[in-house]
């Protein structure tokens, strides 16, 4: 992987794990719709042929010498790109979802909005892929949850197809959810008055494997992330009061 | 009631040794035996200073002389499980932050490799 270009430059990162069946295609989609743009795919210390089968692909890899959770594999990610000095990054899942025709236009998105993340979002036009009752229920559950802390709508804050710019990055490196990490990471930001936009994106169902949320882990997943959201907001204040004390 | 003190005094003993055992093996760390160490001390001394229990009962308000002794091992307990919890949140932030940079290192060490060319041996 060259060092990147300069302010401008574009890195698509792939959080992976054991997606040897689906990896290859997301990786090869990648390379044909952003030709030139360097491809990392995380591997979270698969099983199968996962690697092999990115690398074969064209992709770089930063293989995780043990499983961390989807927030550690992307924040890896992160740090090598802050590390390495790009200036944007977009992160695509491993399981063939997200389309990669849409990442021109949230590049295109993050350059001329300015803002520090942008959102690849099923919802945004009102369409968008349609999910389990119990996830749906979720997603209108966070969205109404979100809207006060973070000032304005969010359609679909469970999306992992977003994109962001160094300022994110270099907040990403230090601070970054290590379980659940979308929603978290929009409060993250937000708590730091930086801005997102969501882009309206296609999603395909997965091409292989299991989302890692059942309909067991829901519950979980609700009272894990809300621990999160609160504890980010008592953070951010208590910093705030501190700094209005000094 | 002496029945009762006398199980939860060997029990002490019995938590003491092995604690202590433990350390001699470097199967615990002697930071983290110090508070299994206290809280088997403390609960062998109540055990047997009936008077010193009785003033604990007093104290907590509880009818009864067994159950302020539990409940002082309850609470003990779970103060421990606390502490323990924060040190394996501190491990575990730790631990990935450690994996992050080892991936990172070989990444960047694959790098080199690849820029100076294939392998000579």
């Amino acid at each position: 992987m060259n060092r990147p270009a300069g302010p401008e430059s574009l890195l698509v990162i792939v959080p992976a794990l054991n997606e040897e069946a689906a990896i290859g295609g997301v990786v090869r989609s990648v390379r044909e719709h952003v030709p030139g743009v360097p491809v990392l795919v995380i591997d979270d210390c698969s099983i199968d042929g996962t690697i092999a089968a990115a690398r074969a692909a064209g992709a770089e890899i930063l293989a995780l010498p043990h499983h961390l959770g989807l927030g550690g594999c992307v924040q890896a990610g992160y740090k090598l790109a802050y590390e390495l000095g790009y200036g944007y990054v977009i992160r695509v899942d491993g399981d063939g979802q997200h389309d990669a025709r849409d990442i021109p236009r949230m590049f295109e998105q993050l350059k001329r909005s300015g803002c520090e993340m942008v959102i690849g979002s099923r919802f945004v036009n009102g369409g968008g892929l349609r999910t389990g009752a119990i996830r749906s229920l979720g997603i209108r559950f966070f969205r109404a949850v979100l809207r006060p802390i973070l000032g304005k709508a969010v359609h679909d804050p469970t999306s992992g197809f977003v994109g962001v710019n160094r300022r994110a990055l270099e907040v990403f490196s230090h601070s970054f959810p290590l379980e659940y990490p979308e929603i978290e990471a929009l409060v993250v930001l937000q708590r730091r008055a930086f801005r997102f936009e969501e882009v309206p994106v296609a999603m395909r169902p997965r091409t292989s494997g299991r989302s890692s949320i059942t309909a067991v882990k829901s519950l979980y997943y609700i009272v894990h992330v809300l621990l999160g959201v609160f504890v980010n907001v008592l953070k951010y204040d208590r910093r705030f009061r501190r700094k209005k004390a000094g | 009631m002496d029945r009762l003190l006398n199980v939860t005094a060997a029990l002490s003993l019995v938590l003491l040794i092995l604690v202590l055992v433990s350390v001699r093996r470097a199967h615990i760390r002697v930071e983290y035996s110090v508070s299994w160490l206290a809280a088997a001390a403390v609960m062998l001394l109540l055990s047997r200073a009936r008077p010193l229990l009785e003033a604990v009962r007093r104290w907590s308000g509880l009818p009864d002389t067994p159950l302020s002794l539990f409940l002082f091992a309850g609470g003990v307990f779970v103060l421990m499980f606390f502490r323990f919890s924060v040190v394996i949140s501190h491990l575990r932030d730790d631990n990935i932050a450690l994996a992050q940079r080892l991936a990172m290192l070989e990444f960047h060490l694959g790098q080199v490799r690849k820029s100076i060319g294939p392998n000579e041996n």
